[in-house]
């Protein structure tokens, strides 16, 4: 069987400190999966677009660690702000990047991380609110690869 | 993608169908920082969020810790490194006298744990040796490099340089067609560096952890399809060298983030 | 293995601060496979806590797709000097703890 693009670049991507590991990726996200994987957190509630701010790179240099943060715009007082942000990825073996849970207490409903992307796709951010309303903002992601790759010994 | 970076190694080859031995003249130098994207520089910048930096916190603890059959730590000898260490990474790999050769710094701090702490040696890449490589590194951060200034280095600097200029591997790439010839270009989507070593180990994004000059310089080998030194060989060890004396006035950076 | 924390040492009250933690873990997937052929086992952080004198104001669930060495940062009122407790949950065992003080005037 040839080698297909996307079991090259898992391949190219997969090497770790010892050098001993081969990363194959039979397993991906699908779009019914994320699908899934968002009805889970949300239930039958509609997602509205806005309020919610993504901000990662549209091309990153490394899939293996990517910068994200995400910020929503809320006053964060007692009876309006912001209970949790969900954040999902298109293509990766799994939906799920992160659930993060914020209160009244956080002053600012803002999370960074730094993630894993197997390959250039959609990331979702979804904010739940105080009063239970959803809200989203997508972004397209360009993922490239390094130039030399290590030896699978 | 196979294709992809065949036309771009073609490419390449296309542009610089001579061999040149450039070199960067000193105020055209630039070290990998200068090729990041913004959110990479960002992470090295940030000492609480500079990744590499967890590598330092485990070498200052290492650097206190006694080991050994002569149950002593570095500090026991060498004090304070903030003192007694700083400086020291920007000067190596230097000429041992006993070897009669140039050692790396990770080489130095297995020297001595042999000669003075009767211990046995970190294994190359194992987290210890990085760690403790690191936290010494760091204490050069800022310094300019001056590797390679020694005149006993003379004659490996000069195998370096020749390695760096010998062509090698199924693609029949010399380190030069890229680093010096075609830096500002792209590979595979990556701009081609300056290949500057400022600050090693450093933090890779493509490894998710520290590494060394050696394990970098060991994957553009393998890039090129040629046979990797083994860590430790002589030809690395020059190639070390001779890059560190070619950053020449650079300063270090360890730990460096690079994609 | 380290890991780093970075809060504020002062604050004034009602100032709404950055918290920033680093910590050494590999992260690893679950996904991949050795040469050989066998599954590398999920070895990965799931759960991430800060608390404030003792009240939760952060929690994060993580998942294989947080890159190694997890980062997070994110955001608290101070409104009272004490202590950020940080505990780090994960596969086989994995528990951490770190604290930071904060005085607020």
């Amino acid at each position: 069987m040839p080698t297909t693009r996307r079991q090259f670049l898992s391949i190219a991507g997969g090497i770790t400190a010892a050098g001993t590991l081969v990363t194959l990726r039979p397993l991906e996200a699908t779009p019914a999966m994320l699908n899934t994987a968002i009805r889970n957190v949300v239930g039958e509630a509609p997602i509205r677009t806005g309020k919610v701010k993504l901000d990662i790179p549209p091309l990153v240099e490394n899939g293996n660690t990517v910068p994200l943060t995400v910020s929503v715009a809320s006053p964060m007082t007692t009876d309006d702000y912001v209970k949790s942000i969900h954040v999902f990825n298109e293509k990766n073996p799994q939906p799920n990047i992160g659930n993060f849970h914020l209160g009244p207490a956080s002053g600012r409903a803002q999370v960074s991380t730094r993630i894993r992307l197997a390959d250039t796709q959609k990331v979702v951010a979804i904010a739940r609110l105080s009063d239970d309303t959803f809200w989203q903002a997508v972004a397209d992601v360009v993922v490239t690869l390094a130039a030399c790759t290590e030896e699978l010994n | 993608m196979r294709r992809a970076r065949a036309i771009a190694v073609v490419a390449l080859l296309a542009a610089a169908p001579t061999l040149l031995a450039g070199g960067i003249a000193p105020e055209a130098r630039r070290s990998g920082y200068a090729f990041m994207g913004p959110e990479t520089r960002a992470m090295q910048d940030d000492d609480s969020s500079n990744p590499g930096m967890l590598f330092v916190l485990d070498g200052e603890t290492l650097w206190t810790r006694k080991t050994g059959g002569a149950d002593k730590a570095c500090a026991d000898c060498h004090g304070d490194a903030r003192s007694s260490m700083k400086g020291v990474a920007a000067r190596y790999p230097a000429f041992d006298k006993a070897a009669g050769r140039p050692v790396t710094l990770g080489q130095r701090i297995n020297l001595c744990r042999g000669n003075h702490q009767q211990a046995a040696p970190l294994p190359y890449e194992s987290r210890d040796l990085l760690a403790l490589s690191a936290f010494v590194a760091h204490q050069s951060r800022s310094v300019a490099i001056t590797a390679g200034d020694d005149p006993q280095l003379k004659p490996f600097v000069e195998q370096g340089r020749a390695l760096f200029v010998q062509r090698e591997g199924q693609l029949n790439l010399a380190c030069t067609n890229c680093h010096d010839d075609n830096f500002d270009k792209r590979l595979a989507g990556a701009p081609i560096t300056q290949g500057q070593p400022t600050g090693y180990p450093l933090y890779r994004l493509e490894w998710q952890t520290l590494g060394s000059l050696e394990r970098r310089l060991r994957s553009c080998m393998t890039g090129v399809r040629a046979q990797a030194y083994d860590y430790g060989s002589p030809e690395l060890v020059a190639l070390e060298l001779y890059l560190m004396s070619r950053a020449r006035g650079l300063p270090m950076e360890t730990p460096a983030v690079r994609p | 293995m380290a890991a780093l924390i970075n809060v504020p040492a002062r604050a004034k009250r009602g100032d709404i601060i950055e918290i920033r933690t680093l910590t050494s873990h590999i992260m690893e997937t679950g996904f991949r496979h050795t040469v050989a052929g066998a599954l590398v086992p999920r070895d990965i952080i799931t759960s991430f806590t800060c608390r404030y004198n003792g009240a939760e104001v952060f929690r994060a669930d993580l998942f294989p797709a947080i890159a190694a060495n997890p980062y997070l940062s994110f955001f608290t009122v101070a409104k009272e000097s004490g202590k950020f407790e940080f505990e780090w949950i994960g596969d086989n065992g994995f528990s951490s703890t770190a604290s930071a003080s904060i005085t607020v005037e």
